[in-house]
């Protein structure tokens, strides 16, 4: 890049970054940041809506009737080990660059955690309350929608929130493979050895990323069943128990 | 790009040429050899670090909540705009990616410790204090032989996760397995992606598969029972 060598330096100064922010330019058309973030959230958005169309009613099906149990956790543990940065490449080796590969890749990455929770929450209802509604004459499908379905909201949640983080933080790298998002000001601030793009672009991710783990989590509070509300230990000991925890994966 | 480029993309189009893999045998396996290096270095400041963090939070109940939390805002920052606030500061270098590499690991890590500290039985604690053990002994007897299978679960997870996340140093220059991922992206070859991410793979299964072995060893007593 400069003619002095191989090693690239970028500097930054608040006056830079200050700069960044407040160029009119920066704020307006499909490059500028109103319509960055809007690729970035719709495109998390529509990633984690089509995964739970595509996982819940596979992870209900394995979680209630326990066939593919063995067969799906470690598909989602091999799934784990696959960069996210190959799997985005991958797709774009396939199906060429942009908006399209980037979805799909990032679908890929963002239904195993709702499977492997959704099938392990429903494993996990409480052997009684099961025996008890099936005391109660509730046929199988009725158990599924009044005891299991309610009582595995909590686990179900973690699974999309553990999605959701780490559909936000993957969707950056999706500029790579020339998609936008805000990831985009990050790939060109480094390739336009634009310290105040980069640093810029970088913040705007990194609020985005916090703003859709505290979001997701609110949510996963408020769909949680009054009756099952407590407070957890640690956080995220939902890693601990091999669920897999949201990463800052890319 | 047009007529001369049929056979280029022809070549590209194959998931794996082993003519690649031959004739570029050695950027092959200096790209396994950095990707290893850039996760053991990662992992093992990542240790440093958590053991006295993970003591300290478990030790004072009021700052384990803040330990945790702080290591869990960082955990869910994108490695690719971590590295970006870094590189201004530490440069296109190997110590950005290491800095954010370790940031990673602190979570997964801290947070195993203290869930394991936390699971010893308060009986055997108990026990350990009549026999007159002093605190410091009762740790490094007890406490932390005890919270050994927690540890390497979660040394495991960090090790797994890193191994994917060094991939990603490569778009800020640094080399590793990822670099050919991305050597890939920018030849429109295919086999040098897959031969990354295969690779990568496999290296996360097999440092999985020998940590596991090492607990096992760590913890001649837990064998008979199933561990994690």
């Amino acid at each position: 890049m400069t003619a002095g060598g191989a090693t690239a330096t970028i500097t930054l100064s608040f006056r830079d970054l200050y700069r960044w922010y407040t160029t009119a330019a920066h704020w307006r058309g499909t490059a500028g940041i109103p319509h960055r973030l809007e690729e970035h959230v719709v495109m998390s958005v529509a990633v984690v809506a089509a995964a739970l169309v595509i996982s819940l009613p596979v992870g209900l099906t394995i979680g209630h009737t326990g066939r593919g149990a063995v067969i799906g956790v470690n598909l989602a543990n091999i799934g784990r080990a696959i960069p996210s940065f190959a799997i985005l490449v991958m797709g774009a080796e396939v199906l060429g660059i942009g908006a399209q590969p980037a979805f799909l890749a990032l679908l890929a990455l963002a239904i195993p955690p709702i499977v492997t929770n959704t099938s392990v929450a429903i494993r996990e209802v409480d052997p009684d309350a099961r025996e008890a509604a099936r005391g109660m004459g509730m046929t199988g499908w009725q158990i599924l929608r009044r005891v299991e379905l309610p009582m595995a909201v909590p686990l179900v949640m973690a699974g999309v929130r553990t999605a959701g983080v780490q559909v936000v933080a993957t969707a950056t790298l999706a500029a790579v493979v020339a998609w936008g998002g805000l990831g985009r000001f990050i790939i060109d601030g480094i390739g336009q050895q634009d310290g105040g793009q980069l640093v810029g672009g970088a913040l705007l991710v990194v609020v985005l990323s916090l703003a859709a783990e505290v979001g997701l989590g609110a949510l996963q509070r408020v769909l949680t069943p009054a009756g099952l509300r407590q407070a957890s230990a640690l956080p995220g000991a939902a890693a601990l128990a091999g669920t897999a925890g949201a990463g800052p994966d890319a | 790009m047009v007529q001369g480029s049929a056979y280029l993309a022809d070549v590209g189009q194959q998931w794996l040429r082993w003519s690649y893999v031959t004739g570029s045998s050695h950027r092959i396996l200096d790209a396994l050899r950095q990707h290893v290096v850039l996760t053991a270095i990662a992992v093992l400041v990542g240790l440093l670090i958590s053991l006295p963090l993970g003591l300290v939070a478990w030790r004072f109940r009021r700052l384990t909540t803040p330990i945790l939390g702080l290591a869990g805002v960082l955990y869910t920052i994108p490695a690719l705009a971590l590295f970006a606030l870094l590189v201004p500061i530490t440069g296109l270098s190997r110590t950005t990616a290491e800095i954010g590499l370790v940031s990673y690991t602190l979570l997964i890590l801290v947070r195993n410790l203290v869930a394991g500290l936390e699971a010893v039985p308060p009986e055997i604690r108990e026990a350990a204090r009549g026999m007159g053990m002093t605190p410091l002994r009762q740790l490094a007897r007890i406490d932390l032989p005890l919270a050994i299978p927690a540890i390497v679960a979660g040394i495991r997870i960090a090790t797994v996760t890193t191994i994917g996340l060094v991939t990603v140093t490569a778009l800020i220059g640094q080399n590793s397995l990822g670099q050919l991922i991305y050597s890939g992206l920018t030849n429109f070859d295919r086999t040098p992606v897959t031969v990354g991410a295969v690779l990568s793979v496999a290296l996360a299964v097999v440092a999985d598969v020998t940590l596991l072995g090492l607990q096992r060893v760590a913890t001649p007593w837990a064998r008979s029972r199933r561990v994690q």
